[in-house]
């Protein structure tokens, strides 16, 4: 094998320096990988820990935030959720079925570990334009090694989004969501235990894949990128399946004193976050690490990211116990070392010491950059963009050409792969409605789960799109009828070290803070994954918001399609007609440019809270929320979905059709109910503040918007529902 | 009455046929895992979906020699009540049990969605509560669901009414369009001969409470609830 020098496992020479320093000596090769992994910024967030604290992170609802495997909140009854985001961009750039499918391993893992029955799956996941072959490439690779890996798995994979964007072209983002179930008595800690305790590896044998994983995710994708393959891990569901059933088990029987899954850097990080949570020292001997490769040197058995496998501290007397749970399962579980009280980490090759490290500079003593941004010159430019100076696009023609857009139209292609029923919880299946909901069985209450993030916005304002991103999962749960409790996040970014790209961050994460702490929705979990560029640039800042809420009574849950001929159509929220951002300029006019709309958290607040309340009364019979398309598109989906069309007049008041129609001003949503009921919706709306106003009514085969009698839009709802359930489809052929 | 599910390692719809027997056809149920050896004292089996063993090889292909499956072999030639969905089905198949064998979706992709199925007979074991030429709505959630067996199989099969569900419409018309996997005959589900053994690749678990879009799957369990109850062990 040949030798890596520190700069190419990704250490900065000051850094280097560092470890010479803490060690008082040259570090050898094996000591020098394991500072390079624990110090990337995967592992280390050193670019981003000191801005990260800005996040709001506690509650009442909030049982562990940031800091062990995944967040918890509780959901009454004596349970909780588990949840957690995270990233693996880079393995699926280079091998898109295996960087999935690991991914979703991976952050599945995260979840058990803690515990907790994993009961959903959602993926956020963005792609260059998808005309392009190597696109359509990528994406049908990732669609079905996350499907293959889930499916197999037995968890229902059940949300998510897609977006396709010339930003992502050589730097899709693939962003994987668990969501466990656990009794609150049951939540298990990554604590490791008293001094003699023995450590055992459990799962897969350790190969060569994966070695510097955690480094490699951590640098800007190349022209080399693809000689990295071998970084990239192979996933093995089946295992991981019995993995779940074994350490669930253990669980039951309060037979672990420590648990932590085999990451990124393997065994080194697990091991390394293990020992430090009580300032202890672990001795490991890599000759008794199960191996399925021969010739493996200690440096490849520490780094190695094989993939299915987990680290068990037993509590005292219960190996054999364990064992024979493992047994049962057919898993073979090895004691690979000690917990010591030395605080040093040392690897051992038979008699051999073959390195040793403080545990304490892996972890708390991994360097942080606190660093400048600069405001990047495109930022005036473009929001300083006269949208005036555009031509208006005939209405009907620019709503089919919406509904036809990859971004709007019916991600059914991507969804049908995934098995979303298995569990018997889902009750909104994808497609159906702004957010999935899932029934927890023997209770009234249900479970609702979104991600969201509107790219193009936080790059055009991160700020202002930071706290989009937010409101906007917020508000998709609102409109099931749950009540956000609180998010996981994946801060999907360039290069750190670029001050225009630290810039993005430090404005994305200070919007995103300040909407969650309104909304009262702390961050309890989440991932950073920097350098997501190629020689091309950066992709769009993409902090992707994973939300999750309760629904009082599952019974009272929301969908989207319009219901019965005559119901009242009512616009909540005011007439807005910002087009900065939209896709309407993207798609109509190929523009990126405009000033975001603007956004009023208290607005955005009174109008989840009356969402909430109006579906807790069963005053609403479909309900979905004004994004992507803007109040056109809202509409055009809730046809489709309902199989029926609809007939509004609105108002323009003069201004421009075109930023009425397709704006996709936040802080609103569209509803349909009982014309018996609309007495009742706006009292309630008078009491949150928020204006209603009555746009139409449900019915007919075509979806008819008029203003003030003149008639703009005229679209079959067949022909509509055709172009928009097979756009995706079609280019996938 | 008891039914069984049989657990192999990665079975993964085996608490989801639990739960619709215990809490919604209020019968005794239990899991039976695959390395014992005997499944006295049941009524009726139930082989999950999943993947068992990965499905590594092929379908249910080690599935059929786990321990369990003597027992299983032996209750049926006995005509006690055994049903297999989806990866049970597979298993029944490479078992022997039913005639066939499964291949590829003709996407060469995982579907799941929910698809309706036309009731081919129901004085069965299994659709004795259902009709005639009625349309259920079903899901399905496989990889490996299109049937295929030789055309004598397959003549037989339809000569002594072994197919009891055929994909079709809404309004119950079978043609190709709505064949989701490339089945031979839009066969979503057969029975041996004497008709105490069902495999059917579309899910009845996932679809007998009405929170979760429908309840047609109900009847298939309460037919054998039904069958169990008038026509005894």
């Amino acid at each position: 094998m040949k030798e890596m020098s520190y700069k190419e496992m990704g250490l900065l020479e000051q850094e280097y320096e560092q470890i010479i320093e803490i060690l008082g000596r040259q570090p050898n090769y094996l000591e020098l990988g394991i500072f390079a992994v624990m110090w990337s910024e995967h592992c280390g967030y050193k670019n981003s820990r000191p801005l990260l604290r800005n996040f709001p992170t506690e509650g009442p609802q909030v049982i562990q935030g940031p800091g062990e495997n995944a967040g918890v909140v509780d959901i009454g009854d004596g349970q909780a959720l588990v949840f957690k985001i995270e990233s693996h961009n880079h393995p699926s750039a280079i091998e898109p079925y295996q960087g999935a499918a690991t991914g979703v391993g991976g952050i599945v893992r995260d979840i058990f570990t803690m515990g907790a029955r994993p009961i959903a799956s959602l993926n956020s996941l963005r792609f260059g334009n998808l005309d392009d072959e190597r696109v359509k490439q990528l994406f049908s690779g990732v669609v079905a090694g996350i499907g293959d890996y889930g499916n197999c798995l037995g968890i229902p994979t059940v949300g998510g989004e897609v977006y396709f964007n010339p930003a992502y072209q050589g730097n899709p983002l693939v962003n994987a969501m668990c969501v466990g179930l656990v009794n609150k008595e049951e939540i298990a800690y990554a604590t490791a235990s008293e001094t003699g305790s023995p450590l055992m590896l459990v799962g897969a044998r350790t190969g060569r894949d994966g070695i510097h994983g955690a480094t490699f995710a951590s640098e800007e994708l190349s022209e080399t990128s693809q000689e990295k393959r071998p970084s990239v891990q192979v996933g093995d569901p089946f295992m991981e399946k019995l993995l779940i059933e074994a350490c669930l088990e253990l669980i039951k029987e309060d037979l672990v004193a420590g648990m932590q899954d085999l990451g990124a850097a393997g065994l080194t990080s697990s091991i390394a976050e293990a020992a430090s949570k009580k300032g202890r020292g672990v001795i490991v001997d890599v000759s008794w690490v199960p191996r399925r490769e021969t010739g493996m040197i200690p440096y490849e058995i520490m780094l190695s990211e094989s993939q299915e496998r987990m680290l068990i501290v037993p509590r005292e007397g219960q190996e054999g116990r364990i064992s024979e749970i493992f047994d049962k399962w057919g898993l073979d579980a090895t004691v690979i070392g000690e917990v010591t009280d030395d605080g040093m980490f040392k690897v051992f090759e038979g008699d051999v010491l073959v390195g040793a490290v403080p545990i304490e500079a892996l972890t708390e003593g991994c360097p942080v950059y606190v660093r400048e941004g600069i405001e990047p010159p495109y930022y005036r430019e473009y929001r300083d963009f006269n949208i005036d100076d555009l031509p208006e696009c005939d209405a009907g023609e620019a709503l089919s050409k919406l509904l036809a857009s990859p971004n709007i139209a019916s991600k059914k292609w991507v969804y049908t792969q995934y098995d979303h029923q298995v569990m018997t919880n889902s009750s909104i299946v994808p497609g159906d409605a702004d957010a999935a909901v899932l029934r927890v069985k023997g209770h009234q209450k249900g479970v609702a789960l979104a991600t969201d993030c509107n790219g193009r916005m936080v790059y055009l304002d991160p700020y202002q799109g930071g706290m989009m991103a937010v409101c906007e999962g917020a508000r998709n749960l609102a409109c099931v009828g749950a009540r956000p409790l609180a998010l996981t996040n994946c801060l999907n970014f360039g290069s750190p070290e670029n001050p225009h790209i630290y810039w993005q961050m430090q404005e994305a994460i200070k919007g995103m803070s300040k909407a969650a702490k309104v909304l009262g929705t702390p961050v309890v979990s989440g991932n950073v994954s920097l350098y997501n560029e190629t020689a091309d640039g950066a992709i769009f800042p993409t902090p992707v918001v994973g939300m999750v809420g309760i629904l009082k009574d599952i019974d009272q849950r929301c969908q989207m399609a319009f219901q019965d001929e005559g119901d009242l159509i009512v616009l909540l929220g005011r007439p807005r007609e910002e087009l900065g951002g939209s896709e309407y300029l993207f798609v109509c006019h190929g523009i990126e440019k405009g000033a975001v709309p603007e956004l009023d958290l208290a607005e955005e607040h009174n109008l989840i809270e009356l969402l909430v309340s109006i579906i807790e009364a069963g005053l609403v019979k479909s309900c979905h929320d004004i994004s992507d398309g803007g109040l056109a598109a809202t509409l055009a989906e809730s046809s489709i979905k309902g199989s029926t069309g609809f007939n509004v007049d609105l108002d323009f008041k003069g201004i421009r059709r075109d930023k009425i129609l397709f704006s996709e001003a936040p802080s609103r949503a569209v509803i349909s109910l009982d014309e018996k009921d609309l007495a009742a919706v706006k009292n309630a709306s008078v009491q949150q503040g928020i204006e209603i106003s009555l746009l139409g009514r449900v019915g007919g085969t075509s979806m008819i918007i008029n203003d003030q009698g003149i008639e703009l839009v005229n679209l079959a709802v067949q022909d509509a529902a055709k172009t928009w359930g097979e756009a995706i489809e079609c280019h996938m052929k | 009455m008891k039914f069984g599910v049989v657990v192999f390692p990665g079975s993964n719809c085996d608490a989801d046929c639990y739960h619709v027997v215990k809490e919604v056809m209020n019968q005794q149920v239990e899991y039976i895992w695959h390395k014992e050896n005997t499944v006295d004292g049941f009524d009726a089996l139930i082989l999950p979906g999943g993947f068992s063993y990965g499905d590594y090889l092929r379908t249910g292909s080690i599935a059929r020699f786990s321990p369990i499956m003597p027992s299983v072999i032996d209750f049926a030639d006995r005509g006690g009540l055994v049903i297999g969905i989806c990866n049970g089905f597979q298993i029944l198949l490479e078992a022997g049990l039913l005639p066939g064998a499964m291949l590829r979706n003709s996407s060469l992709k995982f579907i799941c969605k929910s698809v309706y199925l036309k009731i081919n007979r129901a004085d069965t074991p299994f659709t004795n509560r259902l009709k005639v030429d009625h349309v259920i709505r079903i899901p399905i959630a496989h990889g490996e669901g299109n049937y295929f067996c030789d055309e004598n199989t397959l003549q037989s099969l339809k000569d002594n009414g072994q197919i009891l569900f055929s994909y079709c419409g809404a309004d119950g018309e079978e043609s190709p369009e709505f064949n989701p996997n490339g089945s031979l005959a839009n066969i979503a589900g057969i029975s041996n001969l004497k008709g105490n053994i069902l495999g059917m690749m579309p899910h009845p678990e996932r679809c007998s409470e009405e929170i979760l879009g429908g309840r047609d799957g109900f009847y298939i369990f309460d037919s054998m609830i039904n069958w169990l109850k008038e026509v005894g062990k």
